[in-house]
């Protein structure tokens, strides 16, 4: 999932590129009358196309949640699909106004390849995958094993480090892209695949036979994926960061995209000043935007976990448990700072 | 640029128009003009990669070979552990390329003279099935024959517990071929001895026999002497010993066989598809360089009463060879640098460890030139074994 700095580098001191971030993105994007969002070429639940060539996904709704706020119409969002080498620089040429695209957050993407992160719509972790029939129930009884791994990703030196550390065997067989690396372990070259968690359980279900294989609790590593902006534009780093705070207060607060309206109405002092129906208010247009952008997010969006629930929750063909993506007062990371 | 033409002109007094239509002044100009533009490509090229690197503060230099790794490779055939170097990655990388490219080489040169004899078979049913043989393997792109002997080799070979036992303790199953694994004793280096004695021996058995049959006419079974002698002397050596040698075998583990030694999937189809996709070349360069004898050679040697199998290995062959070697050599080069396409099926070569070593450490223009310079090297000591032995073959004027 996250080829390491290699790929920006590369492609900026080819192309000669790292083009200085015009002055207002947020203008730009008014002027043009959509925001354009970088995302994935296909992983389910996060950024997928179907059949029509309609996304869907956790990162997707976030750039609908984008143009929800800017424009006050969701479907004002265009995606271009970027492998994880072409990423980086498309977002440093401008290609792509914000990149979606399960990125994880790290020190260097923040420094030297000239990104803004803050917010995390997804926090995720190494995690290994095997066939249910090995009857294995943990990593560490993994020793001697065959794993499938993607070349040059953080995963594959979490991997050598998490079995050195726990004085482990293995077997790597390293495959330059990830569906070669899947199929391999499909046709059972290996016992085990790795890769983020939450890419793991999109895979599955594109395997021959997805009930037979099991995620293992263990996550060896920490992964945050967040949306990251071009550094130097305060305005636009604020509006996309609060899009995904406003989810978040919204769930907090009990704002569903069915209730929103009633909400607005009738709700408290906290929830009327956050969907801007508050007497005065200047906190939308402070952010470049209208006051009701708070609104237009949760209703024609979701709230955060109505949008996880619909795109990668229990109920849909990912299954995935909330975890460490719960709110904060119900035992996950997910906390937003307040809306006043 | 005009100026620095004339003025190497002697004939100062000409004027320019005559200059113009001067073919050699004409030329000198072009020739300066071709190297200024090259020398300003390479000057831009170089500068800009430069200023980029620094904007996108890269260091540059080889100092990060002494890095550490961090990563594992799974074929290896010296030690190796994510605690060594990059440099020692790469060096691992090397030496499977140059594994893979050498057994490639002596595997495809074998089937190649085979096919390529079997295409010239009087038998109708041998004949054809080596042109189709040829015409197959000729016109599949080598990435296509890489892909499909690994998908043959892990979907069709048995999972890891219904392994193929094999004689002498060996397996096959989609994790690879599994063997016992020689332990050296402490006298072992005497069964090396022993084969260095036998080979010794038979190079003089040979010349000795050659030497006697110039000025007796008298001939001599050296072949078949030879044989014997470096198949017997160390077998013999190992039972006196009482067997040096003792084996690891491949034992059922928990996931796969473990102990013993295992060739990979991903070298094994990737050692098939470039021995069986040169081969194909081989053999119509081999088939070429025979029908390129004339047809003369052949009934002279009938004429004189010599065997059909003495004409071909005295008369046909040498000096069809002289014809097959400079074409053959470049076939070689190719599956050295077909074994690139390692990458494809994860065989851990050198480009696929460089690109690992690249993306960790983000020095790609240092990566780009180890590949270039080891590539290189190796095309040209291919090609300069194979000139050596060209002269050697070539025809000795009396």
């Amino acid at each position: 999932m996250k080829k390491t700095l290699l790929s920006a580098a590369v492609g900026a001191a080819i192309l000669g590129a790292a083009s200085a971030a015009s002055a207002g993105t947020l203008q730009d994007v008014k002027a043009k009358g959509f925001v354009t969002c970088g995302v994935s070429q296909g992983i389910p639940g996060f950024s997928n196309p179907d059949d029509k060539g309609e996304w869907s996904g956790i990162d997707v709704d976030y750039c609908r949640g984008i143009a929800a706020a800017v424009f006050g119409d969701a479907k004002k969002a265009k995606f271009v699909a970027l492998s994880s080498k072409d990423r980086f620089p498309a977002l440093q040429s401008g290609e792509v106004d914000v990149l979606t695209r399960n990125t994880t957050w790290t020190i260097s993407r923040d420094t030297s390849l000239g990104f803004n992160f803050r917010t995390v719509n997804y926090y995720d972790g190494q995690g290994f995958i095997v066939k249910k029939s090995l009857n294995v129930k943990s990593a560490l009884e993994l020793s001697g094993a065959a794993v499938c791994v993607q070349q040059g990703t953080t995963t594959e030196l979490n991997l050598a480090d998490y079995f050195k550390a726990n004085n482990l065997q293995y077997n790597p067989v390293v495959f330059e892209k990830e569906a070669d690396a899947t199929s391999a372990y499909d046709a059972g070259r290996c016992d085990v695949y790795t890769t983020d968690q939450s890419g793991l359980y999109a895979i599955r279900l594109k395997m021959k036979a997805p009930d037979e294989n099991v995620v293992l609790p263990e996550v060896i590593s920490k992964e945050p994926l967040g949306p990251a902006v071009r550094q130097g534009d305060d305005q636009w780093f604020d509006v996309v960061s609060w899009v995904h705070y406003a989810m978040v207060n919204a769930e907090e607060l009990g704002i569903t995209s069915k209730n929103v309206d009633e909400m607005k109405a009738k709700g408290g002092p906290d929830i009327k000043r956050m969907l801007g129906s508050e007497e005065g208010t200047k906190i939308g247009t402070d952010l470049g935007l209208t006051n009701d952008w708070a609104y237009n997010i949760v209703k024609l969006v979701g709230n955060y976990g109505e949008v996880f629930e619909r795109t990668v929750g229990p109920n849909t063909p990912l299954k995935i448990q909330r975890g460490l993506n719960a709110l904060w007062n119900k035992g996950g990371l997910q906390y937003a700072p307040p809306i006043r | 640029m005009a100026g620095n033409a004339l003025s190497s002109e002697k004939s100062g007094t000409k004027s320019v128009s005559s200059l113009i239509y001067d073919p050699q002044a004409r030329g000198i100009f072009y020739q300066i003009l071709t190297v200024a533009i090259i020398g300003l490509l390479v000057w831009i090229f170089t500068n800009n990669t430069i200023h980029n690197l620094q904007k996108a503060n890269i260091a540059s230099g080889f100092d990060f070979l002494k890095g550490r790794a961090g990563f594992d490779i799974g074929q290896s055939l010296i030690a190796y552990t994510s605690d060594a170097t990059y440099g020692r990655a790469l060096l691992v990388g090397f030496l499977n390329t140059l594994q893979v490219a050498i057994l490639g080489i002596i595997t495809a040169s074998i089937i190649g003279f085979a096919i390529g004899i079997a295409r010239l078979s009087s038998n109708w049913l041998i004949a054809k099935i080596a042109q189709v043989y040829v015409e197959i393997f000729r016109n599949i792109p080598p990435l296509l024959v890489i892909f499909f002997w690994y998908k043959g080799v892990i979907s069709i070979l048995p999972q890891a517990r219904s392994s193929i036992a094999l004689p002498f303790g060996s397996y096959l199953n989609n994790r690879g071929f599994f063997f016992p694994k020689f332990i050296w004793g402490d006298n072992a280096w005497l069964l090396l001895a022993a084969l260095a004695v036998a080979i010794s021996a038979s190079v003089f058995i040979v010349r000795w026999a050659r030497a006697r049959q110039m000025a007796t006419g008298q001939q001599f079974r050296s072949g078949w002497t030879s044989f014997a002698l470096i198949i017997a002397l160390p077998l013999l050596t190992f039972f006196v010993l009482g067997s040096p040698l003792t084996f690891e075998f491949p034992v059922a583990g928990k996931f796969n066989l473990t102990g013993g030694s295992v060739l990979g999937p991903e070298f094994i189809s990737l050692y098939l598809a470039l021995s069986f996709y040169t081969a194909a070349f081989i053999a119509e360069i081999v088939r070429g360089g025979i029908r390129a004898v004339s047809k003369g050679q052949t009934e002279a040697a009938n004429a004189l009463g010599l065997r059909p199998s003495v004409t071909t290995r005295l008369i046909i062959v040498p000096q069809a060879l002289r014809i097959i070697i400079p074409p053959l050599t470049s076939q070689y080069l190719n599956l050295t640098k077909n074994s690139s396409l390692a990458v494809a099926v994860g065989f851990s070569d050198l480009v696929g460890v460089g690109n690992t070593v690249l993306n960790q450490s983000g020095q790609a223009i240092e990566i780009v030139a180890i590949w270039l310079t080891v590539y290189l090297s190796l095309s040209l000591t291919t090609a300069l074994v194979m000139n050596w032995f060209n002269a050697k073959m070539a025809l000795v004027e009396r």
